[in-house]
């Protein structure tokens, strides 16, 4: 049985799966395409460790399916955030030191870069709010919330993610 | 340092008396930490990696560091190349960190066993089993260097020294990189055998006990960090299993033959307490597990209820005989018998699940020929150092590689082998094709491996002058070490002390969760303390203070958290504050917390958490206040909210759905962490901030409350529960 050909807009290139319809984004670009940064951590968008930005959007790869994100849209993973790691989040994420184990990392990041996105300059309880859907079993919150407060007002000057 | 007797050739593996050796090559050195009765393992570990055992020098510079330790974000790839390189003087910005090669002959701590080394990351031990075999390795390499140095320029050794990254010569003003040594590099007539005093004075560190970023964290910000659910080879294979949620089930597959026609299935293998599905495509492996029609037989858990059990143990810890007795100090009956007052509670816990955010998986190809196997793994290691793969392939365990990859979180899960040898079981099937086998955090959670549920039943009695004089512990519950550690009260002046396990048996998989025993342990005896002092009328710090007099370092952490806390002083309203105190793997710590409670909903708030610790030397203080929040944290998320319960045998729970963990925001405000200056040796530090939590919250409830809770978690309903006794 023949399987059908998805086309994904990943990271500026154009990318192809060949793929049951139905898969998992998330199986579709670590396994399929081998970007191996947006992490599987429970496949019920309860986690965040698969989180990627779809048109600037966070989701949730893990329930996305592959038809859904082969409409055109632009997808960004943690690869594709910056060239050389030094976007002004991760800069941020470096110099309060937060991941530990770093595997929540990833889907925490994109994330941050997503609520800077639309809200440069958030207040504490506004990024709780939105850290809400990622979880960390290290206990990095606080590192985290301290590298969110670095990088909020850097953002300005960087060229963006999406 | 004292030069040895006898000459040594160039390339030749070394063996001091004092039991380190080095092995220097053609543009390297290797020194090894002990002594290793197999000399030929070291010599084809060499010939693998060309130079060394514990440093390479390349000739643009770079000073390679091998890491003997897992790295699950506890910073082993920071802390034990900072003590080699301090000693090496290495300049830490030409440091690279790679994972040494799992051969435990060379890269083992004899932390574990006298009888031979071995590399285990758990129970906190990783910097403090490394410590002085770093030191005195990359005070070996620096003599080398210096040896060479000294040579080449046909001057005493004396009078050359070395700067970080150089080697000098003061009095001619001449010097030399590290990397301008490779090939000047040789050995010494003779080997010298490193002594203490021969190690940097700690005034002299620059590296240890100073901020150094952690290695690994670039490649954790920008995905290219690499776990071994990461792996991609060339024609792998995917695996994946359904074991049911009864732990010791035995399956019967009702519908092999369908699940053998579906796509891109390969094969389908009966294990004992599974049935696993190998397919091209992991998606495809999935869809069959999730076709799988499986019966299952019964194992010993069947029928077995969690919550109904604490019934049973409380009529086993009423029985007048005793169970296995862990403390016996002084006469605690007598102590009863004579006793003013009389204190008695129990204390319950519930199941824990690791919830490491990286589900089990790992990577394993066996050879064509089946006797040979190399392993990707996420592993804290173990006593059997090839993960027990050789056992279940039954070839020669040199013949199986291990290649260890980050881990996304351990906590004792990862120093289990199950993983593992099912992945090699697995790829047994299909010879020269690896096959990556992946947990899905359903499988992770039901068929989990828990911190064990128990019942603790305390005693304790005071004498006319309020003096604590007896205390009592005893402990029902399956697991042996991981029910009973952190039951000893060794910095607390209570002259008769009695402890006991009794056994319980269930056939519920247990593992050691970070801090085992320490976190339901602590939980009742910092409990009780507090029970007692409100009994006698006294402030729970001032109590603690009198118990401390004979343990000044204990003491101090007390007086530190204390003032950190302003202890005493005025506390928000609605808002009260407890302590605990504990000692874990050598470090003492001190913690309060702040809290509040919602009285209509139950739901109780950590707003802040202060704590001390004195940890002896601190290798990377950042890194330690790192584990210390980490550790806080992950404490509030398991005494707060994680339970896991079986009804009829079978887990319950199945994601992060009905196991909820901590998120963002139900984190405090603050933790705040004071490090005791300490010239001790370094003591473990991951695993002290978590087994603090739960006595200092409840301790805290009952200044906010006047109730007492003594059942892990303390979920909402329970704290309801409380609030209306």
């Amino acid at each position: 049985m023949p399987m059908p050909v998805y086309t994904l807009h990943i990271n500026g290139e154009t990318r192809t799966a060949e793929v049951p319809g139905g898969t998992s984004l998330l199986w579709v670009i670590r396994e399929h395409l081998g970007l191996m940064g947006t992490k599987y951590g429970c496949g019920i968008a309860q986690c965040g460790a698969c989180t990627l930005h779809v048109d600037g959007d966070p989701v949730r790869a893990c329930v996305l399916s592959v038809e859904q994100a082969s409409k055109g849209q632009k997808i960004v993973t943690i690869e594709g955030l910056s060239t050389d790691g030094r976007h002004p989040v991760q800069k941020a994420w470096i110099e309060a030191q937060a991941p530990q184990c770093g595997y929540c990392q990833s889907g925490q990041i994109m994330q941050a870069v997503a609520l800077l996105q639309t809200t440069p300059h958030p207040t504490r309880d506004e990024i709780k709010r939105y850290m809400n859907g990622n979880l960390c079993r290290c206990g990095t919150y606080l590192r985290i919330l301290e590298a969110i407060e670095i990088a909020s007002g850097r953002m300005d000057t960087q060229s963006g993610s999406s | 340092m004292k030069p040895l007797q006898k000459p040594l050739a160039r390339r030749q593996f070394l063996k001091t008396s004092g039991g380190v050796a080095l092995f220097i090559g053609v543009s390297g050195i290797l020194p090894q930490l002990w002594s290793c009765s197999d000399k030929r393992a070291v010599e084809k570990e060499v010939l693998k990696h060309r130079l060394t055992a514990w440093v390479q020098l390349t000739g643009d510079g770079r000073v390679i560091i091998y890491n003997p330790a897992a790295e699950m974000g506890q910073g082993s790839m920071t802390s034990l190349p900072v003590i080699f390189a301090e000693e090496m003087d290495a300049d830490w910005d030409r440091v690279e960190v790679v994972f040494s090669p799992q051969v435990a002959t060379i890269y083992g701590s004899d932390g574990w066993s006298t009888e031979r080394k071995v590399m285990l990351s758990a129970g906190s031990r990783i910097t403090s089993g490394y410590f002085n075999s770093m030191r005195k390795a990359g005070a070996q390499a620096r003599y080398i260097m210096r040896h060479s140095a000294a040579t080449h320029w046909d001057v005493p050794l004396s009078e050359v020294t070395t700067a970080p990254g150089r080697v000098l010569h003061p009095q001619s003003g001449r010097s030399l990189s590290f990397a301008q040594m490779v090939p000047l590099l040789q050995l010494p007539e003779a080997l010298p055998e490193v002594a203490d005093s021969d190690l940097k004075s700690p005034e002299d560190f620059r590296l240890i006990g100073k901020v150094v970023p952690r290695t690994d964290i670039p490649s954790k910000v920008d995905g290219s960090a690499r776990f071994a659910i990461d792996l991609q080879l060339p024609g792998m294979r995917y695996a994946v299993l359904e074991r049911g949620a009864m732990h010791g089930a035995s399956p019967t597959l009702e519908n092999r033959e369908a699940i053998l026609a579906m796509e891109g299935v390969l094969k389908v293998v009966l294990l004992e307490h599974a049935v696993g599905v190998l397919a091209t495509r992991l998606e495809q492996a999935l869809e069959a597990k999730k076709a799988m029609k499986i019966s299952w037989a019964p194992s010993m858990a069947n029928g077995f209820n969690s919550q109904d059990t604490f019934k049973e143990y409380e009529v086993m810890a009423g029985n007048p005989q005793a169970g296995r007795v862990l403390v016996e100090t002084g006469n605690f009956k007598a102590a009863m018998g004579s006793a003013a007052k009389t204190y008695s509670a129990d204390f319950l816990n519930d199941y824990v699940y690791h919830a490491q955010m990286e589900p089990l998986n790992a990577v394993v190809q066996v050879a064509e020929d089946l006797l040979s196997a190399r392993v990707w793994v996420g592993s804290q290691q173990g006593f059997d150092e090839k993960l027990g793969v050789p056992q279940l392939l039954g070839i020669a365990p040199e013949n199986v590689t291990i290649e260890l990859q980050y881990l996304g979180g351990g906590f004792g899960r990862r120093s289990m082998t199950d993983f593992v040898t099912e992945c090699a079981g697995m790829a047994r099937e299909v010879p020269g094709t690896p096959v990556k086998l992946l947990w899905t955090r359903e499988d992770d959670i039901r068929y989990g491996a828990f911190r064990p549920l128990s019942l603790q039943r305390l005693q304790a009695c005071t004498d006319t002058h309020g003096k604590l004089t007896g205390f009592s512990h005893c402990i029902v519950g399956d697991g042996g070490n991981l029910v009973a550690s952190g039951i000893r009260n060794e910095h607390y002046d209570i002259p008769n002390q009695f402890a006991e396990w009794r056994e319980a048996t269930h056939g519920i998989r247990l593992k050691h969760w970070r801090s085992v025993g320490h976190g339901p342990n602590k939980f009742a005896i910092e409990c009780m303390i507090d029970e007692i002092a409100a009994g006698e009328g006294r402030d729970p710090v001032d109590f603690r203070r009198q118990l401390m007099a004979i343990s000044p370092r204990a003491l101090a952490t007390l007086e530190k958290a204390a003032e950190m806390a302003r202890w005493g002083g005025a506390v928000p309203d609605g808002r009260a504050r407890g302590v605990a105190f504990l000692e874990r793997s050598g470090t003492l710590s001190t913690g309060i917390c702040e809290i509040s409670v919602d009285r209509a909903s139950g739901l109780i708030r950590v707003h802040r958490f202060w704590n001390a610790l004195d940890a002896g030397i601190v290798v990377q203080p950042d890194n330690v206040k790192a584990q210390m929040e980490g550790g806080i944290l992950m404490g509030i998320s398991s005494v707060l909210k994680e339970q896991v319960t079986i009804e009829g045998g079978k887990v319950q729970q199945s994601n992060f759905n009905d196991y909820p963990i901590l998120r963002m925001q139900e984190v405090p405000e603050s933790v705040e962490t004071a490090l005791i200056a300490s010239g001790e040796p370094p003591q473990g530090v991951g695993e002290s901030g978590t087994p603090l939590v739960a006595g200092a919250i409840a301790n805290a409830f009952f200044s906010l409350t006047g109730k007492r809770l003594r059942h892990l978690p303390f979920t909402p309903a329970r704290v309801l529960e409380a609030l209306k006794s």
